[in-house]
């Protein structure tokens, strides 16, 4: 069975001070870290379980700028067989873009399944995969957490709200939009990301593909980022620890739970 | 401005109630703009939702058919495109859920309109509608215009739009739809609905929840946040990453693929404040969050914040009440 797998660089945010950009429409990315999008790592994680049950090939695909084949190598490094990065040069993207750029490149390639992660933590929009596969005419799914080949079809478990997953089947070539939780990745040591710099990677310029300008016309535009509106907020409780958890006590006491 | 078409959810039966807020929304903009707002329904047979959501919208359309009775993305895809490309509303709403995942990117291509997903916000301005998301984990905002097309896509996040109890008005009209006699079969089938949240505790029923996240850093560390529930009598439960990582089963987890939670209080401890999880905790009575990071956007929701390592939180709270 032969996986191709949608890699995306992230900033990572969770730690980091975001500061806007002066010309307010994105962050300021100098200092951050990058790293691969934790959706994506688990989508990785996943085409490679196929393979080693299924036998077959992964191949690692992303779309940035050279700093960005950090991905790909660690996606290597988990035992992807190939890696192309797409460059978009100093191109405007949005999500429809990006799908219609990956599609021009997959359509091309061998393959019986396609997997993304279900969104990319910086613009959070969860649409890139599901674009693609309507793009390249697949079946399709979102929020995936189990995946079982069955010959021409596929066994998935799809995440819903509330607790509950929706079992179907889906007949093959597919594209599935995997959800974190579904697999637990494997550790890539700064070793096994060396070693994984034999494997093949392809670069082509986005120029090279010959999409029309139609298709890489950005149809969504980001006017303006700006910090969370103000709210009344939490009451922040200063102090040294032991006044502050005094304090948490009494409050939890006031509200009728007894400790 | 045009029309508005709001994609009625369903589940087992129900009208999920995103979609009574996405027609509360749409009704407010509709009645800025002097246009009719327009419910579409696709279920089973007799599925008998029609009337409810005629008490939200100027007309119902309803495609009724024994293969809509479970949700399937490529034959909503078909219908929707019929009925969009025919009768061309400004903006098509679709839930921002699983389903609206599913289909709305896919209906983006189809049609050929553009499309924001998970929308905080929707406004429309000199003809064009103008949405607000949030990006980075929610840490910021972006307010974000579209290209100009002939009609308009968006998903629309849960809770963002809550509408008050007397919302329904004059019944609007339901209208019977044929379904395409040239439906391609789907290339997808249901089999079953798989409830996950089952187990030994019902974190639904505690009055003092300690949940953890991410913070938590190691495994190893859950031990001592449990020592501390133990002592407080309090029930542990934790956001989607700790679950993730299999340290806790999944009928821990609070958020919108877990459990919605309605304790007394709710202490949250190094978890950074994702709209999947705060939708878990809006029936908390008062929220506590720990987080090193003082503009973790927790802090928004929560009633009582400190700014401060969780374990030195953790360790003064389990020593106060040794010395209690
Ligand atoms: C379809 C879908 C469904 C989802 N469903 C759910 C769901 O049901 N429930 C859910 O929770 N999430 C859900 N998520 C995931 C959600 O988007 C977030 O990724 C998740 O809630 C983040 O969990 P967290 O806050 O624990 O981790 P993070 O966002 O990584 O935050 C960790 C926080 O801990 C703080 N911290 C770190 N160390 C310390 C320390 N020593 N002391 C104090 N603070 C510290 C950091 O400052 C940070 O704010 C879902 C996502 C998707 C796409
Ligand atoms: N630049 C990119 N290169 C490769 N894959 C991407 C890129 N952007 C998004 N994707 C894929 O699409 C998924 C959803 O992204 P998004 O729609 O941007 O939230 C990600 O998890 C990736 O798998």
């Amino acid at each position: 069975m032969d996986v191709i797998v949608c890699v995306k660089q992230v900033p990572e945010v969770i730690d980091a001070d975001l500061k806007i950009s002066r010309e307010g429409t994105g962050i300021e990315k100098e200092d951050l870290v990058m790293h691969i999008n934790d959706w994506d790592n688990y989508a990785v994680e996943e085409a490679v379980c196929i393979k080693e049950t299924q036998g077959g090939t992964v191949t690692a695909i992303t779309i940035g700028d050279d700093e960005s084949e950090d991905v790909l190598r660690r996606a290597l490094a988990m035992g992807a067989d190939k890696a192309i990065r797409i460059d978009p040069g100093e191109r405007e993207l949005d999500g429809f873009v990006i799908s219609k750029i990956l599609a021009k490149v997959i359509k091309d390639l061998e393959y019986h399944l396609v997997l993304t992660g279900v969104q990319a933590d910086d613009d959070n929009s969860g649409m890139v995969g599901i674009m693609l596969a309507e793009t390249l005419g697949l079946s399709h799914a979102a929020v995936v957490t189990g995946v079982e080949p069955e010959g021409d079809l596929a066994r998935i478990r799809v995440e819903l709200e509330g607790g509950m997953d929706e079992v179907s089947r889906i007949q093959l070539p597919s594209l599935l939009t995997i959800q974190t939780g579904i697999n637990e990745p494997r550790y890539v040591s700064i070793m096994g990301i060396r070693k994984a710099g034999k494997k093949e990677l392809t670069v082509i310029p986005v120029a090279n593909l010959g999409l029309s300008e139609d298709d890489l016309t950005p149809r969504t535009r980001i006017e303006e980022v700006f910090l969370p509106p103000e709210t009344t907020g939490a009451e922040m409780i200063e102090g040294d620890a032991a006044s502050v958890a005094a304090e948490l006590i009494k409050i939890i006491k006031e509200k009728g739970v007894s400790i | 401005m045009g029309e508005i078409y709001v994609v009625a959810e369903h589940r087992k039966g129900e009208v999920r109630e995103i979609t009574f807020e996405m027609l509360f929304k749409a009704r407010e903009l509709c009645r800025t703009f002097s246009h009719r707002l327009t419910a579409l329904l696709l279920a089973g047979k007799d599925a008998g939702f029609a009337d409810d959501l005629a008490k939200r919208a100027d007309r119902v359309l309803v495609f009724e058919n024994d293969r809509l009775e479970t949700f399937n993305s490529d034959l909503h895809k078909e219908i929707l495109n019929r009925v969009i490309q025919k009768d061309q509303p400004f903006m098509t709403w679709i839930a921002h859920t699983s389903w609206g995942m599913d289909l709305a990117p896919a209906l983006s291509v189809k049609t050929g309109l553009p499309l924001a997903t998970d929308c905080v916000d929707i406004q429309a301005e000199d003809g064009r509608p103008i949405v607000i998301r949030q990006i980075y984990s929610g840490k910021l905002f972006s307010r974000v215009s579209f290209k100009e097309s002939p009609g308009y896509l968006m998903t629309v996040r849960s809770g963002a739009f809550l509408p008050p109890d007397d919302a329904e008005m004059e019944p609007g009209e339901v209208l019977k739809q044929d379904i395409p006699a040239d439906l391609a079969e789907p290339r997808k089938t249901f089999v079953e609905f798989v409830d996950t949240g089952a187990g030994e505790i019902d974190i639904t029923q505690a009055d003092l929840l300690v949940s953890i996240g991410r913070g938590i850093g190691e495994e190893e560390n859950i031990a001592t946040i449990r020592e501390l529930a133990d002592r407080m009598g309090a029930t542990l439960s934790c956001s989607r990453p700790v679950v993730d990582k299999n340290w806790l089963p999944k009928f821990h987890q609070v958020g919108t693929s877990g459990k919605s939670v309605r304790p007394k209080v709710y202490l949250a401890l190094g978890i950074s404040g994702a709209f999947q999880h705060v939708a878990g905790i809006t029936g908390a009575g008062t929220v506590i969050a720990v987080n090193k990071d003082r503009k973790a956007p927790i802090f928004r929701v929560a009633d009582y914040g400190v700014a401060d390592d969780l374990f030195k939180v953790a360790n003064a709270l389990k020593e106060k009440l040794a010395g209690a």
